[in-house]
Protein backbone atom coordinates (compact mmCIF):
# COMPACT_ATOMS: atom_id res chain seq x y z
CA UNK A 1 0.00 0.00 0.00
CA UNK A 2 1.32 3.46 -0.88
CA UNK A 3 1.96 5.78 2.01
CA UNK A 4 -0.61 8.26 0.71
CA UNK A 5 -3.48 5.80 0.79
CA UNK A 6 -2.22 4.54 4.13
CA UNK A 7 -2.50 8.05 5.55
CA UNK A 8 -5.97 8.43 4.06
CA UNK A 9 -7.03 5.15 5.64
CA UNK A 10 -5.76 6.25 9.05
CA UNK A 11 -7.57 9.58 8.72
CA UNK A 12 -10.85 7.86 7.86
CA UNK A 13 -10.34 5.35 10.68
CA UNK A 14 -9.76 8.11 13.20
CA UNK A 15 -12.81 10.08 12.05
CA UNK A 16 -15.16 7.10 12.20
CA UNK A 17 -13.78 5.91 15.52
CA UNK A 18 -14.06 9.31 17.17
CA UNK A 19 -17.70 9.63 16.10
CA UNK A 20 -18.48 6.10 17.23
CA UNK A 21 -16.68 6.53 20.54
CA UNK A 22 -18.71 9.67 21.11
CA UNK A 23 -22.00 7.88 20.39
CA UNK A 24 -20.96 5.01 22.67
CA UNK A 25 -20.01 7.13 25.63
CA UNK A 26 -22.65 9.85 25.43
CA UNK A 27 -25.48 7.86 27.09
CA UNK A 28 -23.28 7.13 30.08
CA UNK A 29 -22.11 10.74 30.12
CA UNK A 30 -25.75 11.92 30.17
CA UNK A 31 -26.49 9.59 33.02
CA UNK A 32 -23.58 10.82 35.07
CA UNK A 33 -23.97 14.52 34.30
CA UNK A 34 -27.75 14.28 34.69
CA UNK A 35 -27.39 12.80 38.15
CA UNK A 36 -25.84 16.06 39.32
CA UNK A 37 -28.63 18.27 38.03
CA UNK A 38 -31.79 18.77 40.00
CA UNK A 39 -34.47 17.89 37.51
CA UNK A 40 -37.18 17.21 40.08
CA UNK A 41 -39.19 20.11 38.67
CA UNK A 42 -39.57 18.63 35.17
CA UNK A 43 -40.69 15.12 34.40
CA UNK A 44 -38.47 15.05 31.33
CA UNK A 45 -34.79 14.17 31.45
CA UNK A 46 -32.85 16.83 29.59
CA UNK A 47 -29.51 17.41 31.25
CA UNK A 48 -27.31 20.30 30.20
CA UNK A 49 -24.19 18.96 28.56
CA UNK A 50 -22.07 21.13 30.84
CA UNK A 51 -24.15 21.91 33.90
CA UNK A 52 -24.15 25.46 35.25
CA UNK A 53 -25.24 24.43 38.70
CA UNK A 54 -24.06 21.18 40.23
CA UNK A 55 -26.40 19.63 42.75
CA UNK A 56 -26.22 16.53 44.88
CA UNK A 57 -29.95 16.68 45.60
CA UNK A 58 -30.68 13.71 43.26
CA UNK A 59 -28.26 11.58 45.30
CA UNK A 60 -29.83 12.72 48.55
CA UNK A 61 -33.25 11.74 47.25
CA UNK A 62 -32.00 8.38 45.98
CA UNK A 63 -30.35 7.44 49.26
CA UNK A 64 -33.28 8.83 51.24
CA UNK A 65 -36.08 7.05 49.35
CA UNK A 66 -34.29 3.75 48.80
CA UNK A 67 -32.38 1.32 51.00
CA UNK A 68 -29.47 1.98 48.67
CA UNK A 69 -26.65 1.59 51.17
CA UNK A 70 -27.99 -1.81 52.13
CA UNK A 71 -28.26 -2.79 48.44
CA UNK A 72 -24.63 -1.84 47.83
CA UNK A 73 -23.51 -3.77 50.91
CA UNK A 74 -25.50 -6.79 49.70
CA UNK A 75 -23.92 -6.59 46.24
CA UNK A 76 -20.42 -6.29 47.70
CA UNK A 77 -20.99 -9.30 49.96
CA UNK A 78 -22.52 -11.48 47.26
CA UNK A 79 -20.03 -10.53 44.55
CA UNK A 80 -17.05 -11.02 46.89
CA UNK A 81 -18.15 -14.45 48.07
CA UNK A 82 -18.93 -15.61 44.54
CA UNK A 83 -15.57 -14.31 43.32
CA UNK A 84 -13.61 -16.14 46.01
CA UNK A 85 -15.45 -19.44 45.52
CA UNK A 86 -15.18 -19.24 41.73
CA UNK A 87 -11.46 -18.49 41.73
CA UNK A 88 -10.74 -21.28 44.22
CA UNK A 89 -12.95 -24.06 42.85
CA UNK A 90 -12.54 -23.21 39.15
CA UNK A 91 -8.74 -23.08 39.39
CA UNK A 92 -8.66 -26.32 41.37
CA UNK A 93 -10.90 -28.13 38.86
CA UNK A 94 -9.22 -26.45 35.89
CA UNK A 95 -5.86 -27.69 37.15
CA UNK A 96 -7.20 -31.22 37.59
CA UNK A 97 -8.71 -31.30 34.09
CA UNK A 98 -5.60 -29.79 32.49
CA UNK A 99 -2.77 -31.54 34.29
CA UNK A 100 -3.95 -34.61 36.20
CA UNK A 101 -4.79 -37.92 34.59
CA UNK A 102 -7.79 -39.76 35.97
CA UNK A 103 -10.43 -42.11 34.59
CA UNK A 104 -13.39 -40.26 33.10
CA UNK A 105 -11.69 -36.86 33.00
CA UNK A 106 -12.55 -36.24 29.32
CA UNK A 107 -16.13 -37.49 29.66
CA UNK A 108 -16.84 -35.43 32.77
CA UNK A 109 -15.32 -32.32 31.22
CA UNK A 110 -17.40 -32.60 28.05
CA UNK A 111 -20.54 -33.37 30.03
CA UNK A 112 -20.00 -30.13 31.93
CA UNK A 113 -19.24 -28.20 28.78
CA UNK A 114 -22.21 -29.25 26.66
CA UNK A 115 -24.64 -28.10 29.35
CA UNK A 116 -23.42 -24.55 28.82
CA UNK A 117 -25.76 -24.49 25.84
CA UNK A 118 -28.81 -25.11 28.04
CA UNK A 119 -30.47 -21.74 28.64
CA UNK A 120 -30.97 -20.65 32.24
CA UNK A 121 -34.74 -20.58 31.68
CA UNK A 122 -34.87 -24.39 31.66
CA UNK A 123 -33.31 -24.92 35.08
CA UNK A 124 -34.82 -21.78 36.55
CA UNK A 125 -38.16 -23.14 37.71
CA UNK A 126 -36.90 -26.29 39.47
CA UNK A 127 -34.08 -24.21 40.96
CA UNK A 128 -36.62 -21.72 42.23
CA UNK A 129 -38.81 -24.46 43.75
CA UNK A 130 -35.71 -26.06 45.27
CA UNK A 131 -34.42 -22.85 46.86
CA UNK A 132 -37.68 -21.20 47.89
CA UNK A 133 -40.10 -24.03 48.66
CA UNK A 134 -37.91 -26.96 49.63
CA UNK A 135 -34.81 -25.41 51.21
CA UNK A 136 -36.84 -22.39 52.43
CA UNK A 137 -33.95 -20.09 51.51
CA UNK A 138 -35.93 -17.22 50.02
CA UNK A 139 -34.54 -13.78 50.83
CA UNK A 140 -31.13 -15.07 51.96
CA UNK A 141 -27.58 -14.55 50.74
CA UNK A 142 -27.30 -18.31 50.48
CA UNK A 143 -30.04 -18.46 47.86
CA UNK A 144 -28.36 -15.79 45.75
CA UNK A 145 -24.88 -17.27 46.06
CA UNK A 146 -25.37 -21.05 46.01
CA UNK A 147 -26.08 -21.64 42.29
CA UNK A 148 -23.23 -19.24 41.41
CA UNK A 149 -20.52 -20.81 43.60
CA UNK A 150 -18.55 -22.01 40.58
CA UNK A 151 -19.60 -21.72 36.95
CA UNK A 152 -18.79 -24.25 34.25
CA UNK A 153 -17.60 -21.41 32.03
CA UNK A 154 -14.95 -20.48 34.60
CA UNK A 155 -13.82 -24.10 34.96
CA UNK A 156 -13.42 -24.17 31.18
CA UNK A 157 -11.41 -20.93 31.14
CA UNK A 158 -9.16 -22.21 33.91
CA UNK A 159 -8.61 -25.53 32.14
CA UNK A 160 -7.56 -23.66 28.99
CA UNK A 161 -5.30 -21.40 31.01
CA UNK A 162 -3.75 -24.14 33.18
CA UNK A 163 -2.81 -26.24 30.17
CA UNK A 164 -0.48 -23.42 29.05
CA UNK A 165 1.56 -23.71 32.29
CA UNK A 166 4.73 -25.82 32.20
CA UNK A 167 4.33 -29.38 33.46
CA UNK A 168 7.97 -29.87 34.43
CA UNK A 169 7.66 -27.96 37.70
CA UNK A 170 4.71 -30.12 38.71
CA UNK A 171 6.78 -33.27 38.14
CA UNK A 172 9.64 -31.84 40.14
CA UNK A 173 7.34 -31.05 43.04
CA UNK A 174 5.84 -34.53 42.89
CA UNK A 175 9.29 -36.09 43.13
CA UNK A 176 9.89 -33.89 46.18
CA UNK A 177 6.90 -35.73 47.71
CA UNK A 178 4.61 -32.73 47.69
CA UNK A 179 0.98 -33.69 48.18
CA UNK A 180 -1.27 -32.91 45.23
CA UNK A 181 -2.92 -30.07 47.11
CA UNK A 182 0.54 -28.87 48.09
CA UNK A 183 1.49 -28.78 44.41
CA UNK A 184 -1.64 -26.76 43.64
CA UNK A 185 -0.96 -24.32 46.45
CA UNK A 186 2.82 -23.92 46.17
CA UNK A 187 3.48 -24.46 42.47
CA UNK A 188 0.31 -23.84 40.46
CA UNK A 189 -1.21 -20.89 42.29
CA UNK A 190 1.91 -18.67 42.12
CA UNK A 191 2.34 -19.44 38.41
CA UNK A 192 -1.33 -18.89 37.61
CA UNK A 193 -1.69 -15.53 39.33
CA UNK A 194 -2.32 -13.45 36.17
CA UNK A 195 -5.03 -15.84 35.01
CA UNK A 196 -6.63 -15.90 38.44
CA UNK A 197 -6.64 -12.10 38.55
CA UNK A 198 -8.51 -11.95 35.25
CA UNK A 199 -10.97 -14.58 36.43
CA UNK A 200 -11.55 -12.72 39.69
CA UNK A 201 -12.20 -9.38 38.00
CA UNK A 202 -14.61 -10.78 35.44
CA UNK A 203 -16.49 -12.84 38.01
CA UNK A 204 -16.84 -9.86 40.32
CA UNK A 205 -18.17 -7.59 37.59
CA UNK A 206 -20.54 -10.26 36.25
CA UNK A 207 -21.94 -10.95 39.70
CA UNK A 208 -22.26 -7.24 40.53
CA UNK A 209 -24.27 -6.81 37.33
CA UNK A 210 -26.28 -10.05 37.77
CA UNK A 211 -29.98 -9.35 37.72
CA UNK A 212 -32.27 -12.26 36.98
CA UNK A 213 -31.57 -14.75 39.76
CA UNK A 214 -31.32 -12.17 42.58
CA UNK A 215 -34.61 -10.72 41.29
CA UNK A 216 -36.30 -14.10 41.70
CA UNK A 217 -35.05 -15.11 45.12
CA UNK A 218 -35.25 -11.79 46.97
CA UNK A 219 -38.52 -10.42 48.27
CA UNK A 220 -37.79 -7.82 50.92
CA UNK A 221 -36.14 -4.53 50.06
CA UNK A 222 -33.32 -5.22 52.55
CA UNK A 223 -32.13 -8.31 50.69
CA UNK A 224 -32.02 -6.83 47.18
CA UNK A 225 -28.75 -6.36 45.39
CA UNK A 226 -28.04 -2.94 43.89
CA UNK A 227 -29.23 -4.00 40.41
CA UNK A 228 -32.51 -5.47 41.63
CA UNK A 229 -33.04 -2.57 43.99
CA UNK A 230 -32.38 -0.12 41.20
CA UNK A 231 -34.97 -1.79 39.00
CA UNK A 232 -37.56 -1.62 41.77
CA UNK A 233 -36.67 2.05 42.30
CA UNK A 234 -37.26 2.80 38.61
CA UNK A 235 -40.75 1.30 38.81
CA UNK A 236 -41.57 3.12 42.07
CA UNK A 237 -40.18 6.56 41.23
CA UNK A 238 -40.53 6.63 37.47
CA UNK A 239 -40.92 10.41 37.28
CA UNK A 240 -37.88 11.42 39.31
CA UNK A 241 -35.29 11.20 36.54
CA UNK A 242 -32.62 12.92 38.62
CA UNK A 243 -32.78 10.38 41.43
CA UNK A 244 -33.02 7.51 38.94
CA UNK A 245 -29.86 8.69 37.18
CA UNK A 246 -28.15 9.05 40.55
CA UNK A 247 -29.11 5.43 41.25
CA UNK A 248 -27.95 4.24 37.85
CA UNK A 249 -24.63 6.00 38.42
CA UNK A 250 -24.27 4.39 41.83
CA UNK A 251 -24.96 0.99 40.24
CA UNK A 252 -22.42 1.46 37.46
CA UNK A 253 -19.69 3.64 38.91
CA UNK A 254 -17.87 1.04 41.05
CA UNK A 255 -17.46 -1.16 37.98
CA UNK A 256 -16.36 1.76 35.79
CA UNK A 257 -13.72 2.72 38.36
CA UNK A 258 -12.64 -0.91 38.60
CA UNK A 259 -12.44 -1.01 34.81
CA UNK A 260 -10.21 2.03 34.49
CA UNK A 261 -7.89 0.99 37.29
CA UNK A 262 -7.55 -2.58 35.98
CA UNK A 263 -7.95 -1.81 32.28
CA UNK A 264 -5.00 -3.96 31.27
CA UNK A 265 -6.65 -7.08 32.66
CA UNK A 266 -9.99 -6.35 31.05
CA UNK A 267 -8.65 -5.66 27.60
CA UNK A 268 -6.46 -8.76 27.49
CA UNK A 269 -8.53 -10.95 29.73
CA UNK A 270 -11.40 -11.86 27.48
CA UNK A 271 -9.13 -13.42 24.91
CA UNK A 272 -8.06 -16.04 27.45
CA UNK A 273 -9.38 -19.34 26.19
CA UNK A 274 -12.00 -17.77 23.97
CA UNK A 275 -10.69 -17.68 20.43
CA UNK A 276 -9.27 -21.07 19.69
CA UNK A 277 -12.07 -23.39 20.73
CA UNK B 1 2.75 -48.45 53.52
CA UNK B 2 3.79 -52.08 53.89
CA UNK B 3 0.26 -53.16 54.77
CA UNK B 4 -1.11 -52.31 51.35
CA UNK B 5 0.97 -54.98 49.61
CA UNK B 6 -1.60 -57.24 48.13
CA UNK B 7 -3.05 -60.37 49.63
CA UNK B 8 -5.34 -62.49 47.53
CA UNK B 9 -8.19 -62.00 50.01
CA UNK B 10 -8.11 -58.23 50.43
CA UNK B 11 -7.31 -57.43 46.82
CA UNK B 12 -10.63 -55.65 46.13
CA UNK B 13 -10.21 -53.25 49.02
CA UNK B 14 -6.52 -52.86 48.29
CA UNK B 15 -7.15 -52.08 44.67
CA UNK B 16 -9.73 -49.46 45.73
CA UNK B 17 -7.21 -47.92 48.10
CA UNK B 18 -4.63 -47.89 45.34
CA UNK B 19 -7.20 -46.23 43.03
CA UNK B 20 -7.93 -43.59 45.65
CA UNK B 21 -4.25 -42.94 46.17
CA UNK B 22 -3.72 -42.46 42.45
CA UNK B 23 -6.82 -40.50 41.59
CA UNK B 24 -8.44 -39.39 44.86
CA UNK B 25 -6.94 -35.90 44.70
CA UNK B 26 -8.11 -35.33 41.15
CA UNK B 27 -11.68 -36.30 42.02
CA UNK B 28 -11.57 -34.13 45.13
CA UNK B 29 -10.39 -31.19 43.01
CA UNK B 30 -13.33 -31.44 40.62
CA UNK B 31 -15.85 -32.47 43.30
CA UNK B 32 -17.45 -29.07 43.91
CA UNK B 33 -18.12 -28.10 40.28
CA UNK B 34 -19.37 -31.61 39.53
CA UNK B 35 -21.62 -31.63 42.58
CA UNK B 36 -23.05 -28.22 41.72
CA UNK B 37 -23.53 -29.37 38.16
CA UNK B 38 -25.50 -32.41 39.35
CA UNK B 39 -27.64 -30.51 41.87
CA UNK B 40 -28.15 -27.21 40.07
CA UNK B 41 -28.08 -28.22 36.40
CA UNK B 42 -28.60 -31.89 35.62
CA UNK B 43 -31.23 -32.60 38.27
CA UNK B 44 -33.21 -29.40 37.50
CA UNK B 45 -33.16 -30.19 33.76
CA UNK B 46 -34.69 -33.60 34.41
CA UNK B 47 -37.15 -32.15 36.87
CA UNK B 48 -38.13 -29.34 34.49
CA UNK B 49 -38.81 -31.97 31.85
CA UNK B 50 -41.20 -33.75 34.23
CA UNK B 51 -42.88 -30.47 35.23
CA UNK B 52 -43.47 -29.62 31.57
CA UNK B 53 -45.95 -32.54 31.49
CA UNK B 54 -47.68 -31.44 34.67
CA UNK B 55 -50.01 -28.83 36.01
CA UNK B 56 -47.64 -27.91 38.81
CA UNK B 57 -48.81 -27.02 42.28
CA UNK B 58 -46.70 -26.64 45.40
CA UNK B 59 -48.80 -29.20 47.28
CA UNK B 60 -50.06 -31.32 44.45
CA UNK B 61 -49.16 -31.65 40.80
CA UNK B 62 -51.36 -33.36 38.25
CA UNK B 63 -50.16 -35.18 35.17
CA UNK B 64 -51.53 -33.54 32.01
CA UNK B 65 -49.60 -35.28 29.26
CA UNK B 66 -48.84 -33.03 26.31
CA UNK B 67 -51.43 -30.39 27.29
CA UNK B 68 -48.82 -27.72 28.05
CA UNK B 69 -47.16 -28.27 24.69
CA UNK B 70 -50.39 -28.30 22.68
CA UNK B 71 -51.62 -25.21 24.50
CA UNK B 72 -48.34 -23.45 23.81
CA UNK B 73 -48.35 -24.22 20.10
CA UNK B 74 -51.90 -22.87 19.80
CA UNK B 75 -51.06 -19.75 21.81
CA UNK B 76 -50.75 -16.57 19.73
CA UNK B 77 -48.57 -14.88 22.33
CA UNK B 78 -46.08 -17.74 22.18
CA UNK B 79 -45.71 -17.39 18.42
CA UNK B 80 -45.51 -13.61 18.70
CA UNK B 81 -42.74 -13.91 21.26
CA UNK B 82 -40.89 -16.42 19.08
CA UNK B 83 -41.21 -14.06 16.14
CA UNK B 84 -39.98 -11.10 18.20
CA UNK B 85 -37.04 -13.09 19.50
CA UNK B 86 -36.03 -14.23 16.02
CA UNK B 87 -36.39 -10.71 14.58
CA UNK B 88 -34.37 -9.28 17.45
CA UNK B 89 -31.66 -11.93 17.02
CA UNK B 90 -31.39 -11.59 13.24
CA UNK B 91 -31.53 -7.81 13.55
CA UNK B 92 -28.84 -7.51 16.19
CA UNK B 93 -26.32 -10.38 16.14
CA UNK B 94 -25.05 -10.14 12.52
CA UNK B 95 -25.21 -6.33 12.62
CA UNK B 96 -23.25 -6.21 15.86
CA UNK B 97 -20.67 -8.65 14.53
CA UNK B 98 -20.21 -6.48 11.43
CA UNK B 99 -19.93 -3.34 13.56
CA UNK B 100 -17.42 -5.02 15.90
CA UNK B 101 -15.42 -6.24 12.93
CA UNK B 102 -15.47 -2.84 11.22
CA UNK B 103 -14.43 -1.00 14.36
CA UNK B 104 -11.70 -3.56 15.10
CA UNK B 105 -10.43 -3.24 11.53
CA UNK B 106 -10.24 0.55 11.86
CA UNK B 107 -8.59 0.39 15.29
CA UNK B 108 -6.05 -2.08 13.90
CA UNK B 109 -4.74 0.62 11.51
CA UNK B 110 -3.73 2.85 14.42
CA UNK B 111 -0.67 3.09 16.65
CA UNK B 112 -0.56 1.12 19.90
CA UNK B 113 -1.57 4.03 22.15
CA UNK B 114 -4.55 5.03 20.05
CA UNK B 115 -5.57 1.36 19.90
CA UNK B 116 -5.64 1.12 23.69
CA UNK B 117 -7.63 4.34 23.97
CA UNK B 118 -10.39 3.27 21.58
CA UNK B 119 -10.50 -0.26 22.98
CA UNK B 120 -11.05 1.17 26.46
CA UNK B 121 -13.69 3.70 25.43
CA UNK B 122 -15.69 1.27 23.31
CA UNK B 123 -15.53 -1.37 26.06
CA UNK B 124 -17.08 0.94 28.63
CA UNK B 125 -20.79 0.07 28.07
CA UNK B 126 -19.91 -3.61 28.48
CA UNK B 127 -18.89 -2.89 32.08
CA UNK B 128 -22.05 -0.96 32.93
CA UNK B 129 -24.87 -3.26 33.97
CA UNK B 130 -27.88 -4.11 31.82
CA UNK B 131 -30.03 -2.35 34.40
CA UNK B 132 -28.01 0.86 34.19
CA UNK B 133 -28.02 0.85 30.38
CA UNK B 134 -31.77 0.19 30.29
CA UNK B 135 -32.40 3.10 32.66
CA UNK B 136 -30.34 5.46 30.53
CA UNK B 137 -32.09 4.35 27.36
CA UNK B 138 -35.53 4.79 28.93
CA UNK B 139 -34.56 8.44 29.29
CA UNK B 140 -33.15 8.63 25.76
CA UNK B 141 -36.36 7.13 24.34
CA UNK B 142 -38.59 9.55 26.30
CA UNK B 143 -41.72 9.89 24.10
CA UNK B 144 -42.32 13.62 24.63
CA UNK B 145 -40.91 16.14 22.13
CA UNK B 146 -38.34 17.15 24.72
CA UNK B 147 -36.95 13.61 25.06
CA UNK B 148 -33.25 13.22 24.17
CA UNK B 149 -33.65 11.36 20.88
CA UNK B 150 -36.76 13.26 19.87
CA UNK B 151 -35.00 16.59 20.27
CA UNK B 152 -32.36 15.30 17.86
CA UNK B 153 -35.09 14.30 15.38
CA UNK B 154 -36.78 17.69 15.66
CA UNK B 155 -33.46 19.43 15.03
CA UNK B 156 -33.17 17.35 11.87
CA UNK B 157 -36.67 18.53 10.88
CA UNK B 158 -38.39 15.22 11.65
CA UNK B 159 -41.42 14.44 13.80
CA UNK B 160 -40.94 13.11 17.33
CA UNK B 161 -41.48 9.37 17.79
CA UNK B 162 -43.16 7.46 20.64
CA UNK B 163 -40.21 5.08 20.63
CA UNK B 164 -41.13 2.41 23.16
CA UNK B 165 -44.83 3.18 23.29
CA UNK B 166 -46.08 2.08 19.88
CA UNK B 167 -46.08 -1.30 18.18
CA UNK B 168 -44.27 -0.19 15.05
CA UNK B 169 -41.12 1.14 16.75
CA UNK B 170 -40.85 -0.62 20.14
CA UNK B 171 -38.84 -3.65 19.04
CA UNK B 172 -36.76 -1.51 16.70
CA UNK B 173 -35.89 0.77 19.62
CA UNK B 174 -34.53 -2.17 21.61
CA UNK B 175 -32.46 -3.18 18.58
CA UNK B 176 -31.15 0.37 18.18
CA UNK B 177 -30.00 0.29 21.78
CA UNK B 178 -28.14 -2.96 21.11
CA UNK B 179 -26.42 -1.59 17.99
CA UNK B 180 -25.05 1.35 19.90
CA UNK B 181 -23.60 -0.42 22.84
CA UNK B 182 -22.49 -4.02 22.93
CA UNK B 183 -19.26 -4.26 20.97
CA UNK B 184 -16.59 -4.28 23.66
CA UNK B 185 -15.73 -7.98 23.73
CA UNK B 186 -16.21 -8.44 19.98
CA UNK B 187 -13.74 -5.69 19.17
CA UNK B 188 -11.12 -7.08 21.54
CA UNK B 189 -11.47 -10.63 20.27
CA UNK B 190 -11.22 -9.48 16.65
CA UNK B 191 -8.18 -7.32 17.39
CA UNK B 192 -6.44 -10.23 19.09
CA UNK B 193 -7.18 -12.45 16.09
CA UNK B 194 -6.06 -9.78 13.58
CA UNK B 195 -2.78 -9.45 15.46
CA UNK B 196 -2.31 -13.19 15.04
CA UNK B 197 -2.46 -13.18 11.22
CA UNK B 198 1.11 -13.56 9.92
CA UNK B 199 2.37 -10.44 8.10
CA UNK B 200 4.04 -12.64 5.49
CA UNK B 201 0.65 -13.48 3.98
CA UNK B 202 0.00 -9.83 3.18
CA UNK B 203 3.55 -9.35 1.90
CA UNK B 204 3.08 -12.30 -0.44
CA UNK B 205 -0.20 -10.79 -1.63
CA UNK B 206 1.55 -7.47 -2.23
CA UNK B 207 4.12 -9.18 -4.45
CA UNK B 208 1.21 -10.57 -6.48
CA UNK B 209 -0.25 -7.04 -6.69
CA UNK B 210 -3.41 -8.19 -4.97
CA UNK B 211 -6.00 -5.45 -4.46
CA UNK B 212 -7.01 -4.31 -0.97
CA UNK B 213 -10.35 -6.06 -1.38
CA UNK B 214 -8.68 -9.32 -2.47
CA UNK B 215 -6.43 -9.25 0.58
CA UNK B 216 -9.44 -8.67 2.77
CA UNK B 217 -11.65 -11.35 1.23
CA UNK B 218 -8.91 -13.95 0.76
CA UNK B 219 -6.79 -13.45 3.87
CA UNK B 220 -8.32 -11.35 6.63
CA UNK B 221 -11.94 -12.52 6.61
CA UNK B 222 -11.27 -16.29 6.22
CA UNK B 223 -8.60 -16.29 8.91
CA UNK B 224 -10.92 -14.51 11.32
CA UNK B 225 -13.67 -17.07 10.82
CA UNK B 226 -13.13 -18.88 14.14
CA UNK B 227 -13.64 -15.57 15.94
CA UNK B 228 -16.72 -14.77 13.87
CA UNK B 229 -18.14 -18.22 14.58
CA UNK B 230 -17.51 -17.80 18.30
CA UNK B 231 -19.20 -14.40 18.35
CA UNK B 232 -22.08 -15.69 16.26
CA UNK B 233 -22.81 -18.71 18.44
CA UNK B 234 -22.46 -16.91 21.78
CA UNK B 235 -24.28 -13.86 20.40
CA UNK B 236 -27.27 -15.90 19.27
CA UNK B 237 -27.46 -17.77 22.57
CA UNK B 238 -27.41 -14.49 24.53
CA UNK B 239 -29.83 -12.78 22.19
CA UNK B 240 -32.35 -15.63 22.42
CA UNK B 241 -32.42 -14.98 26.17
CA UNK B 242 -32.71 -11.18 26.09
CA UNK B 243 -34.57 -10.15 29.22
CA UNK B 244 -33.39 -7.13 31.24
CA UNK B 245 -34.13 -4.45 28.63
CA UNK B 246 -37.59 -5.92 27.96
CA UNK B 247 -38.39 -6.24 31.65
CA UNK B 248 -37.34 -2.68 32.47
CA UNK B 249 -38.18 -0.74 29.32
CA UNK B 250 -41.35 -2.20 27.79
CA UNK B 251 -42.65 -5.08 29.97
CA UNK B 252 -43.19 -6.88 26.69
CA UNK B 253 -45.59 -4.27 25.35
CA UNK B 254 -47.26 -2.54 23.69
CA UNK B 255 -49.62 -5.38 22.76
CA UNK B 256 -46.83 -8.01 23.04
CA UNK B 257 -44.75 -6.19 20.41
CA UNK B 258 -41.57 -6.70 22.46
CA UNK B 259 -42.44 -9.88 24.36
CA UNK B 260 -39.42 -12.10 23.88
CA UNK B 261 -39.43 -15.79 24.67
CA UNK B 262 -37.33 -15.33 27.82
CA UNK B 263 -39.70 -12.63 29.05
CA UNK B 264 -42.73 -14.80 28.24
CA UNK B 265 -41.26 -17.67 30.27
CA UNK B 266 -40.66 -15.29 33.19
CA UNK B 267 -44.25 -14.01 33.02
CA UNK B 268 -45.78 -17.46 32.65
CA UNK B 269 -43.86 -18.76 35.63
CA UNK B 270 -43.74 -15.86 38.04
CA UNK B 271 -46.72 -13.67 37.15
CA UNK B 272 -49.21 -16.40 36.26
CA UNK B 273 -47.70 -19.23 38.37
CA UNK B 274 -47.96 -21.72 35.51
CA UNK B 275 -44.74 -23.61 36.12
CA UNK B 276 -45.73 -26.48 33.82
CA UNK B 277 -46.41 -24.31 30.82
CA UNK B 278 -43.31 -22.19 31.49
CA UNK B 279 -41.15 -25.32 31.58
CA UNK B 280 -42.59 -26.46 28.25
CA UNK B 281 -41.78 -23.05 26.77
CA UNK B 282 -38.26 -23.24 28.20
CA UNK B 283 -37.67 -26.63 26.57
CA UNK B 284 -38.72 -25.30 23.20
CA UNK B 285 -36.31 -22.38 23.70
CA UNK B 286 -33.53 -24.83 24.61
CA UNK B 287 -34.28 -26.97 21.55
CA UNK B 288 -34.18 -23.93 19.27
CA UNK B 289 -30.87 -22.77 20.76
CA UNK B 290 -29.25 -26.19 20.40
CA UNK B 291 -30.47 -26.62 16.80
CA UNK B 292 -29.38 -23.13 15.76
CA UNK B 293 -25.96 -23.56 17.41
CA UNK B 294 -25.36 -26.89 15.67
CA UNK B 295 -26.46 -25.42 12.32
CA UNK B 296 -24.05 -22.52 12.73
CA UNK B 297 -21.16 -24.89 13.40
CA UNK B 298 -22.13 -27.01 10.37
CA UNK B 299 -22.64 -24.05 8.06
CA UNK B 300 -19.50 -22.26 9.09
CA UNK B 301 -17.11 -25.18 9.18
CA UNK B 302 -17.95 -26.56 5.70
CA UNK B 303 -16.73 -23.58 3.71
CA UNK B 304 -13.46 -22.80 5.44
CA UNK B 305 -10.79 -23.22 2.80
CA UNK B 306 -7.30 -21.94 3.31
Amino acid sequence: MTSKSKIALIAVALAVLIVWAFVTVIPLYWMFIGSFQDSAASAVFKPQMIPEIWSIAPYERFFHKAAAVRWIVNSVIVASVVTVTNVFFASLAGYAFAKLKFPGSKTIFWALLTTMMIPAQVTLIPLYILMINIFQLGDTYTAIVLPAVVSVGNVFLMKQYMSTLPTSLIHAARIDACSEFGIYRKVILPMAKPGLAVLAIFTFVAQWNEFFWPLLVTKSSEMRTIQVGLASFVFAESTDYGAIMAGASVGALPMVILFFSLQRYFLQGITVGAVKG
Amino acid sequence: MRSTTSHAAGSGAARFRQFLRNYGWAYAFIAVPVLLFLVFTLYPVGWAFVISFQKYGILKSTWVGFDNYTYMFKDDVFWKSMRNTVIFTIGTVPVNILISFGLAFLIFQLKQRAQTFFKAVLYLPTVASGVTLSIVWIAIFDPTPSGMLNRLLIQLGLDPVIWLGQKSTALFSLMLMSWLGSHGSGIILYLAAMGGIPKSLYEAADIDHASGWKKFSRITWPLLKPTTLYLLVTGVITSFQVFISVYLMTQGGPDFATTTIAYLIYQTAFNFNQFGLASAQAFVLAAVIVIVSVLQFKFFSTDIEY
